[in-house]
């Protein structure tokens, strides 16, 4: 039985700080096939960044950093090769997109140069030349006017959308079979992130590559993902295919993640519900299930919350929490389903 | 480019302007607040009387201070002549007046004590440039190593350990009991490379151990700050070897602020730098500055305080045009 192309298997990312260890992604398991597009949501320091580092093997020239676990990628284990080895597919096989163009590229080098450099470090045998037109063509193909022109430009003198552009075709200049995109819209204009979505999905089409969309927007995973992972505290709390994921949520915290959305179709009077409490510390989590300090439903699962780590059962749609299926299912018809 | 690099020289000259007003108001000025006069300091307190209008009468000490100003710039241009009936001294431009002292004119005075500075300055500058820089940058990659803890233990002594202290340790541990340095005098350079390079050595290292240690502990703080940029993520993530990564993305932002320090600090260290000139004997631009506040002599002070200014002046105006060639987010204009 092979592989699916990519399998993330167990992986756990701790740092080693001042203040104690830092246990960032706890046990993490996911797959993805190639063409599909993976959304990963989560609150600020959920895992969501730390997980995708991981996948590049970013983590390894921090020194205080611990990474565990299996990463296969195309059938070749990732978490224990070379450096080299890892190095050779970053930006090659697997790129990225991160979340603010600006300081994301360099300020003293012009984004054609460092378009030019992400080629040529993984085609060490093509000229400069070719590598330039092959810089161009990419500026063309993510939708930068002049393109021969704006070569020549630095990242300042860009627009947000056309940096963002220009990030994107950084890192699709070596047709990567990986495309992780870190919160890719964040810092943009609506009307550009609109634009930005459509441009990932349309090259996503093109060039065949498995996305991973990282955000804290579910409408952007509503209109891209095809599966859905849910972080909370470093640990995948739920997963599945994501029309069944926004039709029938099941943890608590995804709940609350929905309801805090703002929807159109929504009565003007009806507030905004957000989810109670702040993300938790992920150097002294709460014992037992991470959220239960946050969780409304805590109560009715006995002590077993508060001691027990809940484990991601349930097949292709699953989740991570005490409650009994039949209750949770009641649960959200009657009390949340209404509110949605 | 060139409307800036135009409007940056008329810059550079009104700032000149503005310290010859200055320190000419201050130098001239302050004999007549606290009443001994020029011409008695020229001439002599024993000179007679006719004497004394002679000199004042010469040198044009009895004209309003505006009028003074103005023939003290006017030589500074053109040069002047000093003239009382027919005894008429000229003074070639650039003329910045005679010592009170040796009533030898100040510029020559001057040009005969800038290549003792330029040797220790630009000497000086090439070591701890190399040595500050490159101490910086191995701390901040191996941060909280032995060698970053080694590194920035000795900059802290650099930066507090006075030239005084370090120079006359050194002198004695190298030229006298160690014997390795002969104790001399400066030689020119044109008379023999090699007899200047062994001169100049001390002094050399027990300057730029002042300046290393500072720029040493300026390097390591801006790169630890550019290896925590998101450009250097994205430079990783492109699967850069750290070679690169290190090499060209991270030096190019992490060495940039260096640039303008040095400038500054060569620029001043060019007017004169008095304690190690003092110390190793030199008879530098420093040195000449120390005898003629020692002597009261106002000639001399104006002048090297004119260099002093016009060296800066120059370096930041260096500095600027540099700036903005090597970071593309500074438009002129």
């Amino acid at each position: 039985m092979s592989r699916p192309f990519l399998e993330v298997k167990d992986l756990n990312v701790r740092f080693e700080t001042d203040d104690g260890i830092v246990q960032a992604v706890t046990d993490s398991s996911f797959s993805l096939e190639a063409g599909k597009t993976l959304g990963i949501v989560g609150e600020s320091g959920s895992g969501k960044s730390v997980t995708s580092l991981a996948l590049l093997g970013l983590h390894r020239t921090r020194s205080n950093a611990k990474v565990t676990g299996e990463i296969w990628l195309d059938e070749q284990e990732l978490v224990s090769a070379s450096d080299a080895d890892v190095r050779g597919l970053r930006g090659g096989k697997m790129s990225m997109i991160f979340q603010d163009p600006l300081s994301a590229m360099h300020p003293y080098f012009t984004v054609g140069s460092q378009i030019v450099e992400a080629y040529r470090v993984h085609h060490p045998g093509v000229n400069k030349k070719v590598a330039r037109e092959r810089a161009i063509d990419m500026l063309a193909r993510v939708g930068i006017p002049q393109p021969a022109r704006r070569f020549n430009d630095y990242a300042h003198q860009f627009s947000g959308g056309m940096r963002q552009r220009a990030m994107i075709a950084m890192a699709l200049v070596n047709d990567p079979k990986l495309l992780i995109a870190d919160e890719p819209t964040t810092a943009l204009d609506v009307t550009v992130q609109a634009q930005i979505l459509d441009l990932i999905r349309d090259l996503q089409a093109e060039f065949g590559s498995a996305v991973i969309m990282i955000t804290h927007d579910l409408g952007v995973v509503a209109e891209l993902a095809d599966e859905v992972l849910v972080m909370y505290g470093g640990k995948v709390i739920e997963k599945g295919p994501t029309i069944d994921l926004f039709q029938r949520p099941q943890h608590p915290y995804t709940w609350g993640l929905l309801g805090s959305m703002p929807r159109l179709d929504r009565e003007v009077r009806d507030r905004l519900i957000p989810v109670k409490g702040s993300p938790p510390s992920l150097i002294n989590l709460p014992s037992g299930c991470a959220f239960h300090p946050r969780c409304p439903y805590a109560g009715r699962n006995g002590d077993r919350s508060f001691t027990e780590v809940p484990v991601l059962t349930g097949g292709v749609h699953s989740v991570a929490c005490h409650m009994p299926p039949e209750e949770r299912n009641r649960l959200f018809q009657e009390d949340i389903a209404p509110n949605l | 480019m060139v409307a800036y690099l135009i409007r940056r020289l008329i810059n550079a000259v009104l700032t000149l302007l503005v310290v010859t007003l200055v320190t000419f108001g201050i130098f001239f000025m302050v004999p007549k607040l606290t009443g001994s006069d020029p011409a008695l300091l020229y001439i002599g307190k024993t000179a007679d009387k006719v004497a004394v209008e002679g000199i004042r009468e010469k040198m044009g000490l009895s004209d309003p201070i505006l009028v003074q100003y103005g023939k003290f710039l006017k030589g500074i241009v053109a040069g002047r002549d000093y003239a009382n009936g027919p005894d008429v001294q000229h003074c070639d431009a650039p003329c910045l007046g005679y010592s009170f002292k040796t009533e030898q004119e100040v510029t020559p005075l001057l040009m005969d004590d800038l290549p003792v500075t330029l040797s220790l300055a630009l000497g000086a500058a090439i070591l701890w440039l190399i040595g500050g820089v490159t101490a910086g940058v191995i701390s901040a990659l191996r941060k909280g190593s032995i060698p970053d803890r080694a590194v920035m233990f000795i900059a802290l002594a650099g930066v507090s350990l006075p030239i005084y202290f370090t120079g006359l340790l050194s002198k004695q541990i190298f030229v006298n009991w160690l014997g390795w340095l002969p104790e001399g005098n400066y030689v020119p350079f044109l008379e023999s490379p090699s007899e200047w390079f062994i001169q100049m050595l001390l002094p050399w290292i027990t300057l730029a151990f002042l300046f290393a240690a500072t720029y040493a502990r300026l390097t390591r703080a801006n790169m630890l700050e550019t290896l925590g940029e998101d450009y250097i993520r994205t430079a990783r993530a492109k699967g850069l070897t750290e070679r690169i990564v290190i090499g060209k993305h991270a030096l190019r932002s992490g060495l940039t602020p260096i640039v303008t320090i040095f400038g500054l600090d060569l620029g001043a260290l060019l007017g004169g730098a008095v304690l190690t000139e003092a110390v190793f004997n030199l008879r530098g631009l420093g040195y000449q500055a120390l005898q003629a506040i020692r002597g009261n002599d106002l000639p001399v002070i104006l002048g090297v305080t004119m260099i002093a200014a016009f060296f800066i002046v120059i370096a930041n105006l260096v500095v600027d045009l540099v700036y903005s060639a090597i970071d593309p987010r500074v438009r002129l204009g």
